[in-house]
């Protein structure tokens, strides 16, 4: 099984959430986050004092899937929160140990 | 003496335009901090309306407006509102019952001390703060008051002009902000952490709020209903609307942008600009005023990054720079045609006038500036001003007041 952790745009989720859901992707957790990359901030001016922010609000979408469905999910993600401008995002692929359904405690793929 | 129905319904109503108008700075105020700070910002505006209410009844308006002693302090005949009654009181307005003069008088004691909070903001002692507005209220306010307004006080007699509060309101707490500024010390952070206002809708309300309840501030300065009332609150509006306008433009010229706390600080400007000369102008002269006030207090707002004192919230830039021009330009525009118990101005053929604004700012100043010191100091001794350094990163709300002010 693999973790994804896909940074993407906050405008973008309702696409992605819309397009995972129709893929056959049930369950996702999602963060509001902040952070900075190549993407450049901006600068905000309150009576003549001015603010550089470069922390940026992105959405963090965190799910889990079997390894055989991973290029799906990928593909699914990239297809739809992609825009071409700098700011896009980031998918981060971690290895997942375990999974397990708290309510009847099944593990393992079957919990997905 | 008969009591005119109108006119007291008007003072009335007036004294509860003014009385909103601490909620108004509070909200002003509180949309301009970190959010962490957003409660004990407003608290310190709010509870004036307690503090201040109770010295005035038991001794503020005797001193500002009791029977006058060595032309620089009313005496405690009044003390405890002693004699204050139902009946008028010939010399500060015949029409209406002395109890509604002192509460309308009583609004504007309670909004002044709240406006120097913007100097200090973020950092301050509650504990400490409620004595110092105390102090403030009895060692400057009510000598201010009178001097300038009481019956034989020498500001009055020099035939000063100051309509609603320029130089008891607006340059007392701007000059006191400096002082204050100067001795409570910059914020924690303060030219290096990113300290942006966490709050413009509340902000541009409390300007709003502001805004309406300066029609009494002003308005109600007539102390009676009908043509200087209306004059007043035409000449309030009209200044505040330029003000609101040429803060805007200079900004968008100057930044690219047309900000909403641009168009809120301006019309505030305008308004405190006003404030001395709304009784005695016209209306084009005060477009002028509320022009003017707009660009130069967009200018003043920028000079504590020259000097490098921290007045957080501007008080110094708007109320005591605008305060201050709003008196001078008060000897300037000033025309017996509107008010036949005024003077005419520099533009009306009378220069002398302008020289008396000018003394008059400057006594009303540097005392307001001396007082203000000396009770710091004595509080910083005694009490302490600031909040520990743990608990100003923590914020004012949670170490102050055990309180948020946003739960999500």
């Amino acid at each position: 099984m693999k973790k994804i952790e896909a940074i993407i745009r906050p405008h973008k989720l309702e696409e992605v959430r819309e397009a995972l859901l129709e893929a056959g992707f049930h369950g996702m957790t999602i963060l509001e986050v902040k952070g900075v990359g190549r993407q450049k901030g901006h600068t905000e001016v309150y009576r003549g004092s001015e603010y550089k922010v470069d922390f940026l609000p992105k959405i963090k979408l965190e799910l889990v899937v079997p390894d055989h469905r991973l290029e799906a999910a990928l593909s699914t993600i990239l297809k739809t929160a992609k825009t071409g401008q700098v700011g896009d995002g980031k998918i981060f692929v971690l290895p997942a140990e375990e999974v397990i359904r708290v309510r009847t405690e099944e593990s393992g793929e079957e919990a997905l | 003496m008969k009591i005119d129905t109108g006119d007291t319904t008007w003072l009335l109503i007036s004294t509860a335009l003014v009385m909103l108008m601490t909620p108004g700075l509070a909200l002003f105020y509180g949309g301009m901090v970190r959010k962490k700070n957003v409660l004990g910002t407003i608290m310190q505006s709010f509870i004036a309306l307690g503090v201040v209410t109770i010295q005035w009844v038991l001794v503020g308006y005797s001193l500002a407006f009791g029977p006058d002693i060595g032309h620089v302090i009313g005496s405690l005949q009044w003390a405890g509102l002693n004699g204050v009654g139902l009946e008028p009181n010939p010399d500060y307005a015949a029409t209406v019952p002395h109890q509604a003069f002192m509460i309308f008088q009583m609004m504007f004691a309670v909004i002044t001390p709240a406006l120097i909070t913007g100097a200090f903001a973020e950092r301050f002692k509650f504990s400490t703060y409620v004595v110092f507005i105390l102090a403030w209220s009895t060692f400057v306010y009510a000598p201010l008051a009178h001097w300038v307004w009481g019956m034989g006080g020498w500001i009055h007699n020099l035939g000063a002009l100051d309509f609603a509060g320029g130089l008891v309101v607006h340059v007392s707490s701007g000059v006191s902000a400096l002082a204050a500024a100067l001795i409570v010390g910059k914020r924690k952070g303060h030219g290096h952490d990113n300290m942006p206002p966490h709050n413009m809708t509340m902000t541009l309300l409390g300007a709003s709020i502001l805004w309406f309840g300066w029609f009494g501030f002003n308005g109600g300065s007539a102390v009676a209903s009908g043509a200087l009332a209306t004059s007043a609150f035409v000449t309030t509006h009209i200044a505040a609307a330029a003000a609101a306008l040429s803060w805007l433009f200079i900004e968008w010229a100057q930044r690219g942008k047309p900000t909403i706390l641009g168009a809120a600080s301006g019309c505030v400007a305008g308004l405190v600009a006003i404030t001395p000369a709304s009784g005695f102008v016209g209306p084009l002269p005060a477009l002028a005023i509320g022009l003017a006030a707009g660009v130069l207090c967009y200018y003043g707002v920028n000079f504590k990054n020259k000097f490098g004192f921290d007045d957080s919230l501007d008080a110094v830039g708007v109320h005591g720079v605008g305060g201050a021009f709003g008196a001078l330009a008060t000897g300037l525009f000033a025309s017996t045609a509107i008010n036949a118990a005024g003077a005419n101005g520099l533009f009306y053929g009378n220069a002398s006038l302008l020289g008396i604004q000018a003394v008059s700012i400057l006594a009303a100043g540097t005392y307001a500036f001396v007082m203000t010191f000396v009770i710091l100091k004595v509080l910083s001794r005694t009490m302490g001003l600031r909040v520990k350094v743990e608990e100003e990163v923590e914020g004012l709300d949670l170490s102050q007041h055990g309180e948020s002010g946003y739960i999500f």
